[in-house]
């Protein structure tokens, strides 16, 4: 079996490359004209028609695209392609009560499994393997993503989704799965578990794809360490697909973005400059493949660096670091994206008055996992004489909460201005995570 | 009799309670009754005071959620019986109870009860016209 599931593009001397991405982000960029008024709308706007695009060197002639704008356009107003050649939706949490929501043809799917076969063959996936899928299953994009990818490897697919570790481990042992896919902080757990549970010499792990959190270097190590195994990053988003943007290869040093698929740019998040090759910024993506959903310059929020440097896997494609952080509020809270304004909204609802009850996120790694504790301040509102009516306070809050995020929460009632209040804005998220 | 009832938001830390004990004695507020419900986070003191508004208004000062509600005061025998009488009473007539405890009475032979009910009005017109309604206000709000 060869190393690369797709050697020519893998491969693809650079020239080549961008002579690809001319093309397809000239293609794009009138497929969007033509079909998404909202996008000519903007273009219209900054003064840009079609006419202006002629390759990647113009693309930072284009106006960027933001959750804003999905928001605003929720649900139909982004896509691009008649309802009837669409087949699927993906969807995550939106900045506030709105869900991203993206659209995929027949085609795009293809092309999204491709990216994560190339994930799974980059480490050492074949056809004899026996893949082990842990990512949700559902709206969230890894479960039915790597799926995909690995029915295209031609691994023997166990589609597990996340949860339920007797289960998972069950099938691990007896089934003999080679490779899991999951997030780190589940791997971890799993590690754990088998650890306890004795299992070490009964799995046949020997790599891990972990992808959809922010995780450390130690963690990989103590990942490997547990399970034997070699542990790689993947990344991506539903915005522009799902995981395997890019993809970590046998010398883990970055991951190789699917640039003939995804053209990504670095930016001044201040200015919206393009940074040159190799300084650090927000990441910046253009779908330049995508034919329901495509997005250009969609700005990610993910602070990030850009390399070209030879790799010593044959991959020509351009590498990015591990993201370093965000440019905007949002959380990463075991592997679901969380927004402050999305609690906010939650305690305006749940407190019924117009006045929002002040509050603390804090977030720590305890085990390898995410806690998610919420401290609330007591309003005038919220409180009772009676037990039963603030415990249905705080569980109106947790159920709300884990219906918009998927997500369970702690829920602290604490007294007034207890909360921290800085220049008078309150702090409102603690992050103790060593990532 | 209905009696209005002080409660107060306390988070479960040291030396919550005592601040809320400070402000009223600061404010010459006697408390004739207390009971404390907590949880592991937080707790509800209900307290019959001498003169609940004031409290309300202290305690908002200082930063403590607090609310009125008006409970039912119940005077009992202090009597083997006198109790299962007057709880008989509010049952019967279909009055959910939702908390009660103890008040100091200064009437000899009986023994004050506050009961938080859903229906206070009701409650308090069927109590009122047996022995276990009549109590005297002057001995909740003793500084009226």
């Amino acid at each position: 079996m060869s190393k690369y599931y797709q050697p020519e593009i893998e491969t693809m001397p650079y020239e080549e490359m961008k002579k690809l991405q001319d093309e397809r982000l000239v293609a794009q960029v009138k497929h969007v004209w033509d079909n998404v008024p909202y996008y000519r709308k903007k273009m219209e706007e900054k003064g840009v028609t079609p006419d202006d695009i002629k390759g990647v060197d113009d693309l930072h002639k284009l106006p960027f695209v933001t959750k804003d704008d999905l928001r605003e356009c929720y649900p139909y107003g982004l896509l691009a392609k008649p309802l009837g050649d669409c087949v699927r939706i993906q969807s995550t949490s939106g900045t506030t009560g709105k869900r991203v929501v993206a659209f995929y043809t027949q085609k795009d799917i293809e092309l999204w499994e491709d990216c994560c076969a190339r994930a799974i063959t980059a480490v050492g996936g074949t056809n004899e393997d026996v893949c082990q899928v842990s990512y949700g299953y559902g709206l969230f994009t890894g479960g039915p993503g790597l799926n995909g990818g690995s029915h295209k490897v031609g691994c023997l697919t166990l589609p597990m989704s996340s949860g339920n570790t007797d289960r998972q481990l069950q099938f691990m042992t007896d089934l003999g799965a080679t490779i899991i896919c999951c997030t780190p902080s589940y791997a971890a757990y799993l590690a754990e578990s088998i650890h306890e549970q004795g299992l070490r010499d009964k799995i046949k792990l020997k790599a891990g794809i972990f992808g959809a959190e922010a995780w450390s270097e130690e963690m990989r190590k103590d990942i490997e360490n547990k399970l034997g195994i070699k542990a790689y990053d993947i990344y991506g988003l539903t915005e522009i697909s799902g995981p395997g943007v890019s993809f970590e290869c046998e010398e883990q040093t970055g991951m190789h973005v699917n640039e003939d698929h995804f053209i990504p740019e670095i930016i001044d998040p201040e200015t919206g400059e393009v940074l040159p090759l190799g300084e650090k910024g927000e990441l910046v993506f253009t779908s330049i493949s995508k034919e329901a959903f495509p997005l250009l310059r969609y700005r990610t929020k993910d602070i990030c660096v850009l390399s070209r440097k030879k790799c010593s896997c044959g991959r020509t494609l351009i590498k990015m670091a591990k993201p370093m952080g965000r440019s905007d509020d949002m959380l990463i809270i075991r592997g679901v994206n969380v927004f402050p304004s999305q609690i906010e909204e939650v305690l305006i609802a749940v407190g019924g008055g117009n006045i929002t009850p002040n509050y603390l996120i804090k977030i720590d790694r305890v085990n390898n996992t995410d806690t998610f504790d919420l401290d609330v301040e007591m309003s005038e509102e919220m409180f009772s004489d009676d037990v039963k009516s603030i415990a249905k306070v705080e569980n109106a809050i947790k159920d709300k909460l884990r219906s918009i995020l998927g997500l369970g929460v702690n829920v602290h009632l604490v007294n007034p201005k207890t909360i921290t209040r800085s220049e008078g804005k309150a702090k409102r998220v603690i992050d103790n995570r060593k990532i | 009799m209905l009696v209005k009832q002080v409660s107060a938001f306390i988070e479960n830390k040291a030396g919550r309670l005592n601040e809320i004990a400070d402000v009223l004695a600061n404010s010459n507020i006697d408390i004739s009754a207390l009971t404390l419900a907590d949880t592991t986070d937080y707790g509800i003191v209900r307290m019959i005071v001498s003169d609940p508004e004031q409290a309300v208004l202290a305690l908002r000062e200082s930063g403590v959620i607090c609310k009125i509600t008006e409970t039912l005061a119940v005077a009992i025998d202090d009597a083997p019986g006198g109790f299962a009488k007057s709880l008989k009473t509010l049952t019967d007539n279909g009055i959910e109870i939702k908390y009660m405890y103890a008040c100091i009475s200064h009437a000899v032979g009986k023994a004050l009860m506050i009961v938080s009910v859903d229906d206070p009005e009701k409650a308090q017109e069927l109590i009122a016209s047996t022995d276990a309604g009549k109590v005297n206000p002057s001995e909740i709000y003793r500084h009226i």
